[in-house]
């Protein structure tokens, strides 16, 4: 079973819920591995003791110029649809940070002058933790695309840990970066906050999700604070509320430091069972 | 007219908050730019009256005519997204994966296929609270390039602040640290980090405070949340300093923060007198000096 943990807004509870989730799931003897996609801002190793066990550098493949044959035709410049390479009357100006991978530009070259090669744009961590194999995307200072390497992390944690429930902790917003991390799922749940801000970005990641026609529920995080809109808008859209987490000072606290909450909050860990409960009534967990 | 950008790296810190307190404060003195364009939020707070200007055109989706299509195959070869897929022997495109890149088009000898140019947002200059105008843009459903969405929010705010003869333009930033981010800081005056005492706070200001300094913009900070644990708030401090990063401020943690949301209003509405409506006034004030 592959399930994500998504949000609208950022500062929801996700990487809470994730960590806290997983944790929990593995206590209780099941094979569960947990993915960071958040790549951009990679976060749940701070609340997890670790062990890293392995480290992938993360690629993207890009052209790169090969000047002997190449008559400065100019092609590659007018095939590439992202300005990600310029004809010079000398040479040719590539912007790997433009690049899609493609490959139009190096396979439609007549005279074979561009080649794809392999340029470094993060790392694939993994690491042991004290109950659970965890895995990290972490992009490069600079790189501006994080969708390659979401969908690499996402294939690692697939052919490493297929017998595995998996959980993904995705990026925040409704783009390209959270589809990545939510298309190939069984199941999302979107973490809510019962704000005005919540409820706007609430509607925003379930037309998303719609759009990718997925399954998901909703937890509404800081519940008692605020005012109800959140969940009016779920009842009448019949979206699934899996639980209300309690508005509490002391789970910011220990949030704060880094530490897991559900082994030192009950209320929290009440509302982690509503999850499991939820999830094995979607789809039998091995 | 100077430019001051509001970024947090981690969401939740209390950034658009904070953007919509000072937009309220500055009043007409301001042009307010939200480049938050994945899940905008500002116009809760200021009151946007969502005054349509334009749409947003960007990238291109591929679209096979069915009738001309022989079902060849050669686009298929050659999309590396997977966007291509085969239904009852007929070639189709999946929208979702498409990236626009016009591979397929240029293999295909039928010329089946041709590029449509994408619609991905609409762009809105919208009166708010205190005489001010604000620029602000959704973003459609799965769209790509919000980097160039913001640049153009931005540009748009910039131009206006200009044409209008404002002193200021204030623009809430986008999460993370990629294209997005990246887009909102150019041409930045001024960088206001908001972080908040904990340990992700930190982690992810170590982080955007590197793409900060690979623009050589000049940064300053808030931190929030400060009191729930003073020793990382501390630490933060400690970092600033190695950084050379003046600290504006330190404020509470503070259900009035929510509770102003709750109401949609700004800090300064909500209670005048409060602790933190007086301590968001400072701040803004050293913000000010800072944008000299």
């Amino acid at each position: 079973m592959k399930l994500t943990i998504a949000s609208g807004k950022g500062g929801t509870g996700k990487t809470t819920i994730s960590t806290n989730l997983t944790s929990l799931i593995a206590d209780m003897g099941k094979n569960i591995v947990l993915t960071d996609l958040d790549v951009e801002e990679p976060n749940s190793a701070l609340f997890l003791q670790t062990k890293l066990s392995n480290t992938k550098i993360s690629n993207k493949i890009v052209p790169t110029w090969e000047s002997n044959d190449c008559t400065l035709c100019g092609k590659c410049a007018k095939n590439c649809n992202f300005n990600a390479i310029v004809a010079m009357p000398n040479e040719i100006l590539i912007f790997p940070e433009l690049c899609h991978s493609c490959y139009a530009c190096s396979e439609l070259c007549p005279t074979n002058s561009l080649l794809m090669k392999p340029t470094r744009i993060g790392e694939i961590k993994e690491f042991e933790t004290k109950n659970f194999p965890f895995i990290e995307g972490r992009l490069d200072l600079g790189q501006e695309m994080a969708v390659p390497l979401i969908s690499q992390s996402i294939r690692y944690t697939k052919e490493k840990y297929k017998n595995h429930i998996m959980i993904f902790d995705a990026p925040p917003g409704t783009s390209c970066p959270v589809i990545e991390a939510s298309r190939g799922s069984d199941f999302v749940i979107l973490v809510t906050e019962s704000t005005p801000f919540g409820l706007n970005d609430l509607k925003l990641a379930v037309e998303t999700m719609r759009v990718l026609d997925k399954n998901f529920g909703v937890i509404i995080n800081r519940y008692g604070i605020g005012e109800i809109s959140v969940e009016e808008y779920c009842l009448k859209e019949n979206i699934p509320i899996i639980t209300k987490v309690k508005n509490d000072k002391n789970i910011a606290k220990l949030y704060s430091k880094g530490e897991l909450i559900y082994k030192q909050i009950d209320h929290f860990k009440n509302s982690l069972d509503e999850i499991i409960t939820f999830i094995g009534d979607i789809k039998c967990v091995k | 007219m100077r430019e001051v950008v509001i970024i947090s790296g981690k969401g939740g810190t209390g950034k658009t908050t904070l953007s919509a307190s000072f937009a309220y404060l500055a009043g007409d003195k301001a042009i307010i730019s939200d480049c938050d364009v994945d899940a905008a939020n500002m116009h809760l707070l200021l009151d946007a009256n969502f005054k349509k200007q334009e749409d947003f055109f960007s990238g291109e989706l591929a679209v096979i005519d069915e009738e001309i299509c022989t079902n060849c195959g050669n686009c298929f070869d050659v999309c590396r997204f997977d966007a291509i897929y085969v239904k009852d022997n007929q070639h189709y495109i999946d929208k979702i994966s498409c990236e626009g890149c016009h591979y397929c088009s240029r293999v295909c000898k039928q010329e089946a296929i041709t590029m449509q140019t994408q619609k991905i947002g609409d762009i809105y200059v919208s009166d708010i609270k205190n005489n001010s105008t604000m620029v602000h843009a959704k973003l459609g459903f799965g769209a790509e390039n919000s980097g160039k969405l913001v640049a153009k929010v931005k540009q748009k705010a910039k131009l206006m602040a200009l044409q209008k003869n404002r002193d200021y333009v204030i623009t809430d930033g986008s999460p993370g640290v990629g294209c997005p981010v990246i887009s909102s800081l150019s041409g930045a005056n001024l960088v206001l980090l908001v972080t908040e005492a904990t340990v992700s706070g930190l982690h992810d200001l170590k982080r955007v405070l590197q793409v900060v300094n690979n623009f050589k913009l000049k940064a300053v900070c808030i931190i929030n949340k400060y009191d729930l644990n003073k020793k990382m708030s501390q630490e933060i401090e400690n970092f600033l300093k190695v950084e050379n990063i003046e600290l504006i401020s330190k404020l509470p943690y503070d259900e009035t923060f929510t509770k102003a949301l709750a109401k949609t209003q700004t800090i300064l509405e909500f209670d005048k007198n409060s602790q933190l409506a007086n301590l968001v006034t400072q701040s803004w004030i050293k913000i000010k000096e800072q944008l000299k």
